[in-house]
């Protein structure tokens, strides 16, 4: 029975069984494995009884505390997605020489390079920064929650939405082959017309709305929800990156949403912004997602250097030095990251006026991070210094981040960049800030305040491992592509004609590979950690002898935080009150007000996944369909009036009165 | 392991300070739905500003097709205008009325000023079809496509508020004029006008000085 | 939509006003009739401007109606959104003055650096309203780059100063990496 072509494109739209990469090994391998690992978990899940708890504690949480742990677990999991690609592409680079093509023929090269740039940044490092921010800021300014709990819920699962889209496309159809901007004319349907852009727009935009709205979210709670006392100078440097960055989401994103949308329209309806005729100009499309896309690697490092700054001040016993220049240059920061964009395009052909302009405002925006390594190591000077995990990575960021930023300087001169724009200098120079800064940022992070979130510390030995597997790994698979880069070597190929250029790709190789041993080492840490908790456990909450409000709650706090809103008197709240022999109140405890849990982020997430999915494959009557539930759903769920209830005052006072008689029995 | 967790408590200190609020009446975290909404109309003005450089940098691209000013009527501009800004003006009276409390009064400047936001629509669809008709369809030239998404994109978020104004008006009919009504009445009130300013820089951008060119 | 609300023990007072109340900024009758009429005035003026042909200049014309847009904004702000400086403590204009210097930027920063590239890489033909026929650009390569095309699929490498100053894709060669920017 077959039916005709017609009606098959009106119900399916664009999708066959063509779609589906049968004829790939690599796919088929990685699709058994996946659905294998898949089938086992969800299996595990349903044996061990656990998807009411998932659903009532996890996903239609709105606890700040339980989305900031599912961001970061959505980090964690891409990175895994996201390091595969290095890996092919890796040994792809490593082998193919000469006669040896290697294994992973063009058109999907161009894929994994794609991909794993998109993956990095939209759903490995946004997720990581994200979850930190909302797990730690209410926590540091005395809140109890966030300003929108709901939003903050709705958030996190469009950010998982764009993640499953992104998936999707490895086993469904292709994925973009545009590089992590799809920059046209290649990207606009007459040179990209499978699914692959589609795919790339619609995740994006998806996971767009989701960071939009985190980004009202958070500066709401910053302005508004301080404890009292806690005036803006008095605020953790933390909170202060997390306030700035939240500032550059705003005035970021939206630039990302409407480039994305006229390509779109480009693509869909056959507009002619940035096509090759009809008066299309390729070249504005460029301009405007470098508008976004600097701020974006701001909104990126910016958290990482608030994290430093909490784990230098803690770990050398010291208060940081100069909080008021650290918060002035993160605010020069935000300013001036909005005023160097074309550095990414010097080669473009806006001649030299322009891009002199350019190259000093980049320089100058390297002045203010400057000063915050000066005070990162002025705090260190004369401090007690501990060497635990989070300051470990700290120090290796310090080092490898200040190599990263002074290749960022030389590309900065745009005689300079003339010669190493899209080379593996600037390859490297990205990951060596990137990785340097964000990513130790997002490890040291997670060793710090992992006690906090789940009440037990992780393992020392298995993070050491893991820190010695990924530093000197990153240095052996990233200084090899400063030197190719210097010799000429062009980014984003798969392969290569002269011989010479093989060993440092090898090297490069040896690195990732170091790498990976680093990655499994952490995924060890955790699971190690996880069986040894009674051993690691963090009784009192304080297992650092920390300085800010976090750590004067238990660990992990109760779900309304704090039972008496703290005051507020100087920096480092916490430290303020230990030396002041500050007193738990024993009594006095009154109803907690607290927002519901609720279903309908994941709902409305979902829905925007069915829309966008319809939309990649041209499935008009689904994508119509979704696009009107997403709408009516929405609409249906502001007529919910009733989304809060109280914490009762004897539950609170029991919850309090036990930690305090564990407090006591510790002391 | 916290080393020092109380040092105070081998010294009285002679003026303790009270580190925890007693009672949560004297302070509540203000409310954040104001400014929350407001940042995010600043995002959708960043938005609108991609778009606006975008017609800015292609608005001369003509492709060869027709202009500005062979394409736009200047009368219906100038209706459409006075139909938003009356639109205005019925909202800020169907506020007026939600501050002393009048529920039928605010539902009825909410009707008109729907009613305005209406025919606002209307008269911008009839636009757009005349000039698709007339072969002056987005996908003629780069200037026609950014003036299609400039304006339709505007176009789109008066449409959203209507749709939100509908919603509140059931709303506020079956649950009156309660906090979080009146808190959503005055978040559309901002978007409302919001939108105005919007085309306040369309017209005179677009079409006016398009008109010019 | 809305937050999270504290109705809970307090309630709303008889006439609408409760404690919350008080960040809520209000306009007034008075208000809301002057910025009417002046935004009735600040549309009106443009209009007839442009329709009357009043300025020989256009250009004078044209900073007429944005200097005149510029004010009505303003107008809208105070009258419409009762944006103050104490709105929300001062928030709202910081929000707003800050938005403003990033939409200026964006535009003019986009303005001045597509005209550079126009200017230096656009063809001259089209440099102002070309006359284009569908499809018969293939690709804008500025007649100063030359560029290898070397459409062997993981063919030779090429250093990167043979790209410089050639940021387009020529589409002829969609599938090979090497000439993509």
């Amino acid at each position: 029975m077959s039916i005709s072509p017609d009606l098959a494109y009106a119900i399916f739209g664009r999708f066959n069984m063509d779609a589906l990469p049968i004829h790939e090994p690599i796919l088929v391998v990685t699709f058994i494995v996946v659905a294998l690992a898949g089938v086992s978990i969800l299996g595990a899940l349903t044996y061990f009884r656990l998807w009411a708890y998932l659903w009532s504690e996890w996903f239609t949480s709105v606890d700040h505390k339980r989305i900031g742990v599912m961001y970061i677990f959505l980090g964690i999991v891409m990175l895994l997605r996201g390091f595969s690609d290095a890996i092919l592409m890796r040994t792809q680079q490593a082998m193919a020489f000469g006669h040896n093509q290697g294994y992973l023929p063009a058109h999907h090269y161009d894929q994994v390079f794609s991909a794993h740039g998109v993956i990095m940044i939209f759903f490995v490092a946004m997720p990581l920064v994200t979850g930190m921010m909302n797990f730690v800021v209410p926590l540091q300014i005395g809140a109890r929650d966030v300003a929108f709990p709901f939003l903050n819920n709705f958030s996190f699962w469009m950010t998982v939405g764009g993640a499953i889209v992104v998936m999707m496309s490895l086993f469904v159809g292709d994925f973009a082959r545009t590089g992590w901007l799809a920059y046209p004319p290649l990207s606009d349907s007459a040179f990209s017309n499978d699914t692959g852009v589609d795919y790339y727009i619609w995740a994006l935009q998806i996971a767009g709305v989701g960071t939009l709205l985190s980004g009202v979210n958070l500066i709401a709670t910053i302005v508004k929800m301080r404890a009292p006392g806690m005036s803006l100078m008095k605020m953790p440097v933390f909170t202060w990156t997390a306030l700035c960055t939240n500032v550059l989401i705003v005035a970021a994103f939206p630039v990302l949403t409407a480039v994305l949308a006229m390509l779109a329209l480009d693509r869909y309806c056959g507009f002619h912004f940035f096509t090759g005729n009809l008066g299309g100009n390729p070249m504005m499309y460029i301009n405007l997602i470098w508008i976004w896309g600097h701020p974006e690697v701001y909104i990126l490092i910016l958290p990482a250097f608030g994290i430093y700054s909490e784990i230098v001040s803690t770990f050398c016993s010291k208060r940081l030095f100069g909080y008021t220049s650290m918060v002035y240059a993160t605010v020069v920061i935000t300013i001036l990251s909005y005023l160097v964009w074309l550095h990414h395009f010097f080669t473009m052909g806006s001649g030299a006026s322009v891009n002199a302009f350019f190259g000093i405002t980049t320089m100058v925006i390297s002045i203010p991070t400057g000063a915050k390594m000066f005070n990162w190591l002025f705090t260190m000077y004369r401090g007690r210094i501990r060497f635990e995990l989070p300051m470990m990575w700290t120090l290796a960021f310090m080092l490898t981040f200040a190599i990263g930023g002074m290749t960022g300087v030389m590309l900065a001169v745009p005689p300079a960049d003339f010669v190493l724009h899209n080379s593996l200098f600037l390859v490297a120079h990205f990951h060596n800030v990137i990785i340097g800064g964000v990513l130790f940022g997002m490890f040291a992070g997670i060793d710090y305040w992992f006690p906090k979130a789940f009440g037990f510390k992780l393992d020392r030995f298995w993070g050491k491992v893991s820190f010695w597997c990924w530093v000197p790994g990153f240095y052996i698979a990233f200084m090899p592509l400063y030197l190719l880069g210097l010799m000429g070597v062009t980014r984003r190929l798969r392969h290569f004609d002269d011989p010479s250029l093989q060993i440092w790709f090898v090297i490069a190789a040896f690195g990732a590979a170091l790498i990976a041993c680093g990655i499994v080492a952490f995924i060890i840490q955790i699971v190690v950690s996880i069986l040894n908790r009674e051993a690691l456990r963090d009784v009192d909450g304080d297992p650092w002898d920390g300085r800010t409000l976090e750590w004067s709650t238990s660990s992990p706090p109760p779900a309304y935080n704090f039972a008496f809103t703290p005051i507020v008197y100087d920096h480092d709240a916490y430290w303020d009150m230990k030396s002041h022999g500050y007193v738990r109140p024993s009594e006095g405890y009154r109803p907690i007000h607290m927002p519901k849990n609720t279903p309908a982020g994941i709902i409305l997430a979902g829905l925007a996944v069915v829309c966008g999915v319809a939309l990649v494959w041209y499935v008009w009557w689904l994508a119509v369909l979704s696009f009107v539930g997403l709408l009516g759903y929405a609409i249906f769920h502001t007529f919910n009036y009733h989304r809060e209830f109280y914490i009762p005052e004897q539950e609170v006072a029991e919850t309090e009165k036990a930690r305090t008689l564990l407090l006591a029995t510790r002391a | 392991m916290s080393s020092s967790s109380n040092p105070g408590a081998l010294t009285a200190d002679p003026h303790p300070r009270a580190f925890h609020l007693a009672s949560e009446d004297d302070h509540h975290p203000e409310n954040g739905t104001l400014l929350g909404f407001w940042i995010y109309l600043m995002s959708d003005c960043l938005i609108f500003a991609a778009l606006f450089a975008t017609y800015a940098v292609l608005g001369t691209s003509y492709a060869g097709g027709p202009s500005q000013a062979e394409l736009f009527k200047l009368p219906t501009v100038a209706l459409n205008t006075s139909m938003l800004l009356l639109s205005s003006i019925t909202y800020g009276f169907a506020m007026l009325a939600m501050a002393k409390g009048n529920k039928g009064a605010t539902l009825v400047w909410l009707g008109i000023t729907g009613l305005f936001g209406a025919a606002f629509i209307g008269l911008e669809l009839q636009e757009f079809a005349e000039l698709i008709r007339d072969g002056a369809g987005p996908q003629r030239s780069a200037f026609l496509s950014s003036f299609f998404a400039l304006v339709g994109t505007h176009g789109l978020h008066v449409s959203v508020g209507i749709i939100w104004l509908i919603t509140l008006m059931v709303q506020v009919g079956r649950k009156g004029l309660i906090q979080t009504n009146r808190r959503r009445l005055m978040c559309l009130s901002l978007f409302w006008h919001f939108l105005d300013v919007i085309w306040i820089g369309v017209f005179s951008f677009v079409y006016l000085i398009g008109v010019l060119r | 939509m809305s937050g999270a609300s504290h109705a809970g023990p307090h309630g709303a007072a008889p006439d609408g006003h409760d404690v919350y109340d008080n960040e809520e900024p209000h306009g007034s009758l008075q208000d809301y009739v002057i910025g009417f009429v002046l935004s009735v005035i600040l549309t009106a003026i443009p209009f007839w401007l442009v329709m009357a042909h009043v300025f020989k200049s256009p250009t004078v014309t044209a900073f007429s109606v944005m200097a005149l847009a510029g004010l009505q904004i303003v107008v809208h702000m105070i009258y419409f959104l009762h944006m103050t400086p104490k709105a929300e403590g001062g928030w709202n204009m910081l929000a707003l003055i800050f938005t403003l210097v990033l939409v200026t930027i964006a535009l003019s920063g986009s303005m001045w650096v597509m005209y550079h590239l126009n200017v230096n890489m656009m063809p001259t033909s089209m440099m102002t309203s070309g006359s284009m026929a569908p499809g018969a650009m293939n690709g804008m390569t500025s007649p100063a780059a030359t560029m290898t095309q070397d459409n062997e699929i993981g063919g030779n490498t090429m250093g990167p100063g043979d790209m410089g100053g050639m940021k387009m894709a020529p589409p002829a060669s969609a599938r090979d990496p090497r000439t993509m920017p």
